[in-house]
């Protein structure tokens, strides 16, 4: 596998003014609860290993207070580490000098924030270009990247506004174009559509994926919906007390579940909208295709779109496709029982 | 015999203390006792002054001792202090000199324009502007004119100073804790020092018929509030703000530039109108120390209780007071209103 875009290991984040301190009772095994109680520090991180792959959506996902925006952080040094190593691009962050780090976060990252974090006093054009500008571009250079991105999120007109003239959505969209102008290979994303009122916040997620298609860059996005990390995320990692519970294709989490932590969260969710046929299909095995097969679907279409299709009866199966190539089969009985929660069909088998 | 003789022999202290013969004047009180020809009969149990305790024992300090030490120690540092003082503070001398007859040399046909023009400039309304304008008129009317210009040109110089100054103190202040924890008690001083005392000292160190005298007592007065607004509105500047500023590899001279101050301008604002206020509030009374301008006139008034001078004056300080007030909040709500709130 090639090397990952941003790897973090063994990072720890204990806030508090002995965090080196107390460290090793973290790493004994002492909890957050423990640890504010006998030592008087929050434990933010503990022991974090991710991976994060170029071109991908790595979503970051915890209810609150469990970490998120103190991981995502680490990245760029807004917060330093306890212990551990940041390494982007297979450069160490921890090693950069004061220039290189803002070297860093001019060039390769650049940040979408929750509250927007828009300069009131400038209008969207100059805030959609402040990142060259601080870069020491011309003035023509910026504005010219910014209309660009601007137009791109479906901002133009708007250039001569003020945020405080804007929408919450469109502020955000702000946010985005002043991240795309920076173009930086990273992108990281706090709780980016939490403020916004659930229709638009689609509309986003939608716009998202659409920038992501043509433009695959690695973006770190924090979320505290489900919903939202399965719709976006590549690689989901899921966060609890500042540690990593489960990480992994989120198909695969949602079928797995390996902790009543995350068993509790995914047991609430759409499971037919979410899960693809290719997570339930039974592999083709030696190329074989079945005769009986009432149809051919995708390995990308959606259960609910499956049962729309089938007209909600079970008995019929189908050829599963991945383009031109056949990869598998679907029996819809397959897809009924997994639209079960695994702990839901667990109390089922004890019972009977 | 004295009341606290007991205590020194108490404390074996009376060979210390020498011989209590020693009948030197003491205080008025004894005196006045003396000539009466009894022993001064004080309270039951007198306060254990350095006066008391000296009628005890002659090694204890006098209080006129404390008040005379104090007087040669200020004297003592005066040639020093002057030295280093007064080559550093002589341009504003000239810049309070320079302002005042630039302001009387100009035409009041110009000048009452050009004041007028200002103030639309700055405030951008109708109504302060004529304001403005009537206010001029009037004074002009009773001959207040030429007083007015001569206080206006104080307060320019010294708001000015106050700017310069007091904005670079308070980015200072708001970087540093240790810098605002050890600033903001001399700021309380000189906002709760009572004006006429800090007059005192600034007296003994410069002469009397120098402008720099009145300029640093009325700049000392009125820095307080502009430095203190703007390291309060840079402390207040939205957090997430500067995050996405250092999100975005600004330096520190990049996000006071472009973030900070621009967030703060608000607040400064209204430091810069108080400033203004306070040292219109001053330049009264440092007509004491030969500061020109309507404060003389009320000084008159007072000094030779002439009513109506006083009175005249006393309007006549409202109504620049009202001015200035007026065109700077104008100013300072035009400032606002860009910056329309989340
Ligand atoms: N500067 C700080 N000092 C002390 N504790 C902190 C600090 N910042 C964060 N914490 C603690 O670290 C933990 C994680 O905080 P963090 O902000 O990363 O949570 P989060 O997952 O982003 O939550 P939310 O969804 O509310 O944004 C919390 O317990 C928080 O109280
Ligand atoms: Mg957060």
């Amino acid at each position: 596998m090639t090397q990952p875009m941003v790897r973090l290991s063994g990072l720890y984040k204990i806030f508090g003014a002995c965090d080196k301190d107390v460290l090793h009772h973290v790493q004994d095994g002492m909890g957050k609860e423990e640890l504010l109680a006998q030592h008087g520090h929050v434990l933010g991180l503990n022991n974090i290993n991710v991976d994060m792959q170029a071109g991908e959506i790595t979503v970051v996902m915890g209810l609150s207070g469990s970490g998120k925006s103190t991981l995502i952080r680490h990245l760029n040094r807004l917060i330093e580490p306890t212990a551990g190593e940041i390494i982007v691009q297979g450069e160490d962050v921890m090693q950069l000098s004061e220039d290189g780090l803002r070297h860093a976060r001019q060039e390769k990252m650049s940040m979408v924030f929750q509250k927007f974090a828009l300069l009131p006093h400038k209008t969207v054009l100059k805030n959609a270009g402040m990142p060259l500008s601080v870069r020491g571009e011309d003035e023509v250079t910026c504005d010219r990247e910014a209309a660009k991105w601007l137009d791109r999120v479906g901002l133009s007109g708007f250039e001569n506004h003020y945020p405080a003239q804007l929408s919450g959505g469109m502020q955000q969209r702000v946010g985005i174009a002043r991240a795309l102008t920076a173009n930086t290979p990273i992108m990281l994303m706090d709780e980016a559509f939490s403020a916004l009122d659930p229709l638009i916040r689609t509309d986003m997620q939608d716009l998202l994926l659409e920038l992501q298609k043509e433009l695959h860059k690695t973006i770190i996005f924090i979320t505290h919906d489900l919903d939202e990390a399965l719709k976006l995320a590549d690689h989901l990692v899921i966060l609890k007390d500042g540690f990593v519970v489960q990480q992994g294709e989120p198909q695969h989490i949602l079928l797995n579940p390996n902790d009543p932590y995350i068993e509790d969260f995914v047991s609430d969710i759409n499971r037919a909208r979410v899960l693809r046929v290719r997570s339930i299909m039974t592999p083709l095995v030696d190329g074989k295709v079945p005769k009986d097969a009432d149809g051919e679907v995708d390995v990308n279409d959606t259960l609910e779109s499956m049962i729309a299709r089938s007209g909600g009866d079970t008995s019929h199966a189908y050829v599963v496709k991945d383009g031109e190539q056949t990869v598998g089969t679907l029996d819809m009985t397959e897809l009924v029982r997994a639209l079960v929660p695994r702990v839901a069909s667990e109390a089922g088998a004890r019972q009977s | 015999m004295a009341f606290y003789d007991k205590l020194f022999s108490a404390l074996g202290l009376s060979d210390w203390c020498g011989t209590s013969d020693d009948k030197a004047p003491l205080s008025l009180a004894d005196l006045a006792a003396q000539a009466g020809g009894q022993e001064a009969s004080g309270p039951l149990i007198p306060i254990p002054s350095f006066d008391n305790l000296h009628e005890s024992c002659n090694r204890v300090w006098q209080s006129r001792d404390v008040t005379n030490g104090i007087e040669e120690g200020f004297l003592a540092a005066k040639p020093v202090l002057k030295t280093v003082l007064d080559p550093i503070t002589q341009p504003l001398s000239w810049m309070l000199d320079g302002a005042l007859w630039l302001f009387e040399a100009m035409p009041w046909f110009i000048m009452v324009p050009l004041l007028v023009a200002i103030s639309w400039y700055a405030s951008r309304s109708r109504p302060v502007t004529i304001f403005v304008a009537v206010s001029i008129m009037l004074l002009a009317v009773v001959d207040h004119y030429d007083v007015a210009m001569q206080t206006l040109s104080i307060i320019f110089v010294c708001t000015t100073i106050s700017v310069l100054f007091g904005v670079p103190i308070g980015i200072a202040m708001s970087k540093s804790d240790r810098l605002q924890k050890s600033v903001v008690p001399l700021l309380d001083l000189l906002q709760t020092l009572p004006t006429f005392v800090y007059l005192i000292p600034l007296i003994f160190l410069f002469s009397v018929t120098e402008s720099k005298l009145y300029g640093i007592a009325i700049i000392l007065y009125a820095i307080v509030p502009v430095i203190r607004l703007t390291d309060l509105g840079i402390r207040l500047v939205d957090r997430d703000v500067i995050e996405a500023a250092n999100a975005f590899g600004m330096n520190d001279r990049q996000k006071l530039m472009r973030v900070q101050l621009p967030l703060a301008l608000p607040n400064i604002m209204a430091g810069i109108n108080q400033t203004i206020m306070m040292s219109l509030a001053m330049v009264v009374i440092a007509s004491l120390v030969s500061a020109p301008g309507l404060g003389v006139n009320v000084l008159r008034g007072i000094r030779n209780l002439e009513l109506g001078v006083g009175i005249v004056a006393g309007i006549g300080i409202v109504l620049l007071a009202v001015i200035l007030d007026r065109v700077s909040k104008a100013a300072l709500t035009r400032v606002d209103k860009t910056q329309v709130k989340h």
